[in-house]
């Protein structure tokens, strides 16, 4: 998040075309500083707010004048911000006897003010809730101590809530829970304090700003109704199409705690009327195999609007998905493992939402809660059957539309391919990689380390290992293909298996043009495929022939005399 | 750090904060011969100087420079 004094710097921009809100900040202590805060945070959400501030500590004169500045400046939302430390500067001099009415002395100011803005304006209002001073007279025992200043504060943040909850047009905006979050220190800083009677450090504006932007975002109708989920390493750990479904994490294997509690989380989304979307590169009867099978997966499939498992690019499933749904992209969120699939989302799609899940799942909560992704204004029980409206649209259309701007993307990844023969370095991870391999393997043949040694030996084999690495990093070793001489014009392409994690980046084309002109350079005039079909293996049925191979019986032949190269975005290291 | 070096950072954080680039400090400067630097202007040089040198001022400090020169002082002695 920027600071405060980079947001300043916002309001040197162009606000011409956002849209404008009309906004009265009053507050016991100074605001300017927050106004500041909230106008630079808002154009970074599009928002132009047109503020009206009144003078310092003038709450009252302003709303219980209906004739005052406040009234004829006519806003659309009126926050207003009581502090705490002005609370507790009243607390101090109560009479003992007095001590413990303050929250509802407190609360009934509240109403009086609400009530007069209400009677005077058509305005939403949003009400600071109160940060937890506690000022150790009575320690622990403040928490049975009535006319303690703890017990008083706490007892007003609730009766607050209880107040909110049946008052319409009256929202709390939870600043206690930023300096929960944050800690008291970040919150305020004590020698600005002393000196300016500001009670807010510099450093929380903007994070107080940000959370009274979102509410005044979903105010005006903002707000996000879809997430859409990626499953390996997301929902649950591990691989599926790998590692099978006993071995995916979840529950008490390995971390699955960790996503056993994120999908609880997911669910209760769901449940308040967030529509859940699979987007995931796999096999689909693969991928939805955990949710109807797996003992621990906490989402079902009947918690699911769309369910999209392919290996297609993930820009194009989500043209497809918003297509089905008819929501705007800024009212999505996508969560994603691969920082890969991240950028391309977030390259196609700049208005959905992509956070940038952390690398250890343990954290992916916290993270997320410090986000507040979801701010809602509203939460009903139509909400929740929302998902069934739109299994039954996605049922309707199946059509695949593609995002258009694939290859600027692909350019933009920079990649390179390191080929290589088998060597004594990599032939562990060839090894282990023709283990692995379910879905992107030809002829699923299974190698041990001595069978690889002994093929990279012999005359009658010629090995080709791919790296893949991008501007994001280096994938390390992803493909591999072994040809075997079968004719003096032939060569059959014995294995061909590759991570399904890298799929859809063009590196089946710079492996084909790679060993076509291998095939060429060496005097053959063929290259000679096969498919052997297995359960995982079905998205290569029509590899060779996608390619370009001709069919010839149970085969197919490929003529590298007449290939023309195929486009790729990648080039040899 | 040199005091000098010092004086150098503090006129950049003026600089930027009063977002005016013509700022040029001197021990002697005070608050009447910058335009822009009102009360509030001088919490958000206190706060930026801070962040800056990564240092706290006391409350006391805060009120108490007559010049550059003085506030200087206080930031260098902060630092050695």
């Amino acid at each position: 998040m920027k600071d405060f004094f980079q947001l300043k710097k916002n309001k040197k921009t162009d606000f011409q075309d956002l849209k404008t809100v009309k906004i009265a900040v009053l507050g016991d202590s100074s605001t300017q500083f927050l106004t500041q805060a909230l106008q630079g945070i808002a154009y970074e959400k599009g928002l132009d707010l047109n503020i009206w501030e009144a003078g310092f500590n003038q709450i009252e004169p302003q709303v219980f004048d209906s004739t005052s500045d406040l009234y004829k400046f006519k806003p659309e939302m009126v926050i207003v911000f009581q502090s705490s430390h002005k609370m507790l500067g009243k607390y101090n001099k109560l009479q003992s006897k007095l001590q413990s009415t303050l929250a509802d002395v407190e609360l009934e100011s509240i109403n009086n003010i609400y009530s007069m803005l209400i009677h005077n304006l058509s305005a939403k209002i949003i009400i600071y809730n109160y940060t937890e001073i506690d000022d150790a007279i009575f320690g622990n025992h403040a928490n049975k101590t009535t006319s303690s200043f703890l017990f008083q504060l706490r007892k007003l943040n609730y009766e607050l809530m209880l107040y909110a909850s049946n008052t319409s047009n009256l929202y709390l905006c939870d600043i206690s829970s930023i300096q929960n979050q944050l800690g008291k220190a970040f919150f305020s800083q004590t020698s600005i304090y002393i000196n300016t009677d500001m009670v807010l450090s510099f450093d929380v504006l903007p994070e107080l700003a940000s959370k009274t932007i979102n509410l005044i975002s979903a105010l005006l109708g903002n707000f996000k109704k879809c997430l859409i989920l990626d499953l390996d390493n997301t929902l649950w750990g591990g691989i599926i199409a790998e590692d099978g479904i006993e071995n995916i994490q979840l529950g008490n294997l390995g971390i699955g705690k960790a996503f056993t509690e994120f999908q609880y989380w997911i669910k209760k989304l769901k449940n308040r009327g967030i529509i859940l979307v699979i987007c995931s590169k796999n096999t689909e009867s693969v991928a939805k195999e955990p949710f109807e099978k797996h003992p621990d997966m906490v989402i079902r499939l009947e918690d699911i609007a769309i369910f999209v498992a392919n290996w297609e690019n993930k820009a194009d499933n989500i043209y497809n998905i918003q297509s089905i749904l008819k929501i705007g992209f800024d009212s999505m969120v996508f969560f994603d493992d691969s920082p890969f699939e991240r950028a391309m989302v977030r390259e196609s799609f700049p208005e959905i939402c992509v956070p940038e899940l952390p690398e250890d799942p343990a954290d992916y909560l916290e993270y997320l809660y410090s986000l507040n992704l979801f701010e809602t204004v509203s939460a009903s029980n139509e909400d929740s059957e929302r998902t069934k409206l739109y299994q039954i649209d996605a049922h309707r259309t199946n059509v695949l539309q593609s995002y258009p701007n694939q290859d600027d993307f692909l350019k933009s990844l920079q990649m390179l391919s390191n080929v290589e023969p088998f060597n004594r370095f990599n032939t562990p991870r060839v090894v282990q990689l023709s283990q692995r391999s379910n879905q992107f393997n030809l002829r699923t043949v299974r190698y041990t380390e001595s069978e690889i040694e002994s093929i990279s030996k012999s005359k009658d084999y010629f090995t080709f290992t791919f790296t893949l690495e991008d501007k994001f990093g280096d994938n390390g070793l992803v493909c591999v293909i072994i040809l075997q001489k079968e004719k003096t014009d032939t060569l059959f392409i014995s294995s061909w298996f590759m991570s399904c994690r890298i799929l859809k980046r063009g590196l089946e084309h710079f492996a084909l043009n790679t060993i076509a002109g291998f095939t060429k350079e060496s005097g053959y005039n063929y290259l000679k495929g096969e498919y052997i079909p297995t359960a995982k293996n079905e998205m290569l049925s029509e590899h060779y022939k996608n390619l370009g191979f001709e069919k010839s019986e149970n085969f197919w032949i490929l003529n590298v005399v007449k290939y023309k190269m195929k486009d790729c975005f990648i080039n040899k290291r | 750090m040199e005091k000098n070096e010092v004086l150098k950072r503090v006129n950049e954080v003026f600089i930027d904060i009063l977002d005016n680039e013509n700022i040029v400090l001197n021990n002697l400067t005070t608050a009447n011969d910058i335009e822009e630097w009102d009360s509030l202007a001088h919490i958000q040089l206190v706060v930026a100087i801070e962040k800056n040198f990564k240092i706290r001022f006391t409350s006391k400090e805060i009120q108490s420079w007559d010049n550059i020169g003085e506030m200087a002082d206080c930031i260098h002695g902060k630092l050695t």
